[in-house]
């Protein structure tokens, strides 16, 4: 991993409906307050329906980025886009459920062309809905 | 509740000691962390675990304890090669330890936040505090 303390900002990339944030470097808190808001800055100026956070390069999540994330997907969903996590490595996963942090309202997918596919039908679904 | 206090012996090595000031710092320190719990040769799960371990307490001395000390140690503790973290801060200090350390607090806020998930994650937690005087932490993660 990186050991390099970026003070850039994480790049957000826009596909069809869908954002994609790959975070590949060790956040910072205030790294991680300031994704929060681009994402959901560019949510509302794109319209974007889903939210993919690839989180496979990250070596750790703490209780910080844990509801840094929690609380995105829970913003996102009143801004009508549902937010998944992709990639999370095992000892990251083992890790959150002994620290004993909960990540309510968070999907999770194994990988990226499995994210997409659940915010593809989370959208279609809700085609049907209205 | 509280475990025997483990003595240091002449098998314990300073690998460095460090301020936790600014939120560089968290970040720098655990990554410190985990290339010494690399050198130890932990498997990934436990270098994750020493790591969120730490990151914990590094915030919490960040938040609630304007900053303190890290002292990085390894040694023999209990017949495995440890590594041993101390956190060292100045801070407002934990009235309630037992309350702290219960597992319905750490949905709570303030100093003291999240230490049963923190203690979790490693062999070894060991925590002093006096109010007004500041806390110590020292947590050992051995494979």
């Amino acid at each position: 991993m990186n050991t390099e303390i970026h003070d850039k900002r994480i790049p957000i990339i826009r596909i069809k409906d869908f954002l994609i944030v790959s975070i590949q470097v060790d956040m910072h808190d205030k790294l991680a307050i300031q994704l929060q808001s681009q994402i959901l800055n560019e949510i509302e100026k794109t319209g974007a329906k889903g939210v993919l956070i690839d989180i496979s390069v990250l070596e750790m999540v703490d209780s910080f980025i844990g509801r840094m994330l929690s609380g995105m997907a829970s913003m996102a969903s009143i801004m009508d886009a549902a937010v998944v996590i992709v990639g999370m490595q095992p000892a990251v996963a083992i890790t959150l459920v002994e620290l004993g942090l909960e990540m309510p309202g968070v999907d999770t997918a194994l990988n990226m062309e499995k994210g997409m596919e659940m915010l593809e039908n989370r959208i279609k679904e809700q085609d049907i809905d209205f | 509740m509280m475990m025997q206090e483990i003595v240091k012996d002449n098998t314990w090595e300073e690998l460095g000691k460090h301020a936790i000031d600014t939120e560089f710092d968290i970040v720098n320190a655990r990554q410190l962390v985990r290339q010494h719990a690399k050198n130890l040769r932990m498997g990934i799960v436990d270098q994750t675990r020493i790591t969120t371990a730490v990151s914990e307490l590094f915030r919490n001395m960040y938040n609630y304890a304007n900053g303190g000390e890290v002292l990085i140690e390894t040694g023999i503790v209990e017949g495995h090669k440890a590594l041993i973290i101390t956190c060292i801060d100045h801070g407002p200090g934990i009235a309630d330890l037992e309350l702290a350390m219960s597992d319905g607090y750490s949905s709570g806020m303030g100093m003291g936040y999240g230490l049963p998930g923190t203690k979790r994650l490693v062999d070894r937690f060991e925590i002093q505090s006096k109010v007004n005087e500041g806390t110590t932490v020292r947590i050992m993660k051995w494979k």
